[in-house]
């Protein structure tokens, strides 16, 4: 047991919600945090935003990653974010969108608290390093 | 000891039973943050009044389901569950993929099941270091039932028997011949057999097979072998028998008798008076654990101050010394002290 892993790990919710069963992305996005170190906690498809919240505040993640393909973003992150803040999980959470998303819809989500969106062709190194960058110091 | 204010503010909010609290806690639990000690420490007084059960066996057994159809029964029995599921963590980089709570979605949407996912942070033996004290936290917090789920378990991962007031040991049906169930480690720490996946061929024999193990063991004197630490609570083990169950956990069959049996099991700890001893051999093994960590934290100044490990390696590799010499070199400040201490304590007693 060396101290390294002792020490604190960034803990990632990696989340897919709603009805969107295409979940290539969020494997490799899984695979590659827990390569960079973290401990990632994957949801499992078709969740509701009541179940990402539930799991992000039980699990008391650093970052969520909400990874969407169905379009439907603009009604499930506003719904994500609003449980988070009824728990009082929205201020320290450092809540990331990758998948389809229209430029028109960014600045809408990133109001309503979404950090940093990553859509097709983001290399994983530029995700893995905004984490590491922008962890919420607690 | 004294808990700053954070921490105390922390402490009520998750006596008051607020989740984000509990997850908090368990946090700092986990990451050793500074104060976390006497936060714990705080807990204790709050514990005791949970059901510890541990859920172990090999990778795929089914543990996770079985843990998510249990949670449901006694929601449905109107009592609140926590959940610690333990994943492995990577010996490279430490990073995990924690994929127990996908399989828990029978009681999802209901936050009086507090499902909690870790790491085990490269310890061996199944559970992480972390686990029997966000244990505690869950039990403060209220949970009456608290179920751990080990790393997926080889022959030999049984630390869950130190944390658990019982624990009950899943073996897919067709795991190997008799002579298996002859071997020492994890199936020496059954409280409870669970035959889980009991549709599939080659259940029935393993059931039958568990039983003959179980009555084998029956007045004949275990050899006592003596020299592993746990010894003690696996020979206790001895006078209760539990009959094997068999769940087919994806269906949620046989989840019923297997609760029946997990209670069976506690009025018979209860009852004989097994649980004292059990509690006590837990703490005996929590102090040893603490000043096992202090003393480590210790050498590693010392180690610090003779001018690093890798230093010190360096040595050995160039042949100027070596491991056994220097390990005596680092520890002998610190056995002069013990020795100052001894003389001044034998001074004041005199």
């Amino acid at each position: 047991m060396s101290s390294e892993q002792e020490a604190e790990s960034i803990r990632c919710l990696v989340a897919k919600v709603g009805l969107d069963g295409h979940d290539r992305g969020a494997h490799v996005i899984a695979r590659a945090f827990r390569d960079a170190g973290f401990e990632v906690i994957y949801s499992g498809l078709h969740k509701a935003p009541d179940e990402i919240v539930q799991a992000a505040v039980q699990e008391d993640v650093d970052v969520l990653g909400i990874s969407i393909l169905s379009g439907a973003h603009d009604t499930l992150v506003p719904k994500i974010m609003d449980g988070l803040e009824e728990y009082g999980a929205k201020e320290d959470t450092l809540v990331l969108a990758g998948g389809v998303i229209p430029d028109e819809d960014r600045e809408g989500l990133e109001e309503a608290g979404v950090s940093a969106i990553f859509g097709p062709g983001t290399s994983i190194e530029e995700t893995i390093e905004f984490v590491r960058e922008n962890v919420p110091q607690r | 000891m004294s808990v700053d204010p954070d921490d105390r503010a922390l402490l009520e909010a998750l006596l008051a039973g607020e989740h984000r609290a509990l997850a908090r806690t368990i946090s700092k639990i986990e990451n050793r943050s500074p104060g976390y000690r006497d936060l714990v420490s705080e807990l204790y007084a709050h514990t005791g009044s949970a059901d510890v059960i541990g859920i172990t066996g090999s990778p795929g057994a089914g543990k996770s389901t079985l843990v998510d159809k249990l949670a449901e029964a006694y929601r449905d029995r109107g009592e609140t569950v926590g959940i610690i599921a333990i994943d492995p963590s990577s010996p490279f980089t430490g990073g995990a993929v924690l994929g127990d709570r996908i399989r828990m979605a029978s009681t999802v949407g209901d936050m009086d099941v507090f499902v909690r996912s870790m790491s085990a942070r490269g310890t061996l033996g199944g559970l992480s270091t972390a686990t029997a004290d966000a244990v505690k936290a869950m039990d403060a917090f209220g949970k009456d039932k608290i179920i751990i789920e080990t790393v997926g378990a080889g022959q030999n991962e049984i630390d869950i028997v130190r944390t658990a007031d019982t624990v009950a040991v899943l073996v897919p049906p067709g795991s190997g011949d008799d002579i298996q169930t002859l071997k020492a480690g994890i199936l020496e720490i059954a409280d409870i057999f669970v035959v889980n996946k009991a549709d599939r061929d080659g259940a029935d024999r393993t059931v039958q097979e568990l039983r003959e193990m179980i009555h084998l063991g029956d007045g004949s004197d275990p050899a006592g072998g003596g020299g592993h630490h746990s010894q003690e609570i696996i020979d206790a083990h001895d006078d209760w028998d539990g009959e094997p169950v068999e769940t087919v956990a994806i269906h949620g069959t046989g989840v019923d008798e297997f609760i029946d049996e997990l209670a069976a099991h506690r009025d018979y700890l209860v009852d004989s008076g097994e649980h004292a001893d059990q509690v006590r051999t837990r703490y005996a093994e929590e102090i040893r654990t603490l000043l096992r960590e202090d003393v480590h934290s210790m050498l590693e100044e010392e180690l610090a101050a003779a001018g690093g490990i890798d230093g010190l390696a360096e040595a050995v590799r160039n042949g100027e010394t070596d491991p056994y010499t220097i390990a005596s070199d680092v520890l002998e400040p610190v056995e002069d002290c013990l020795e100052d201490l001894d003389t001044d304590t034998h001074v004041n007693s005199r």
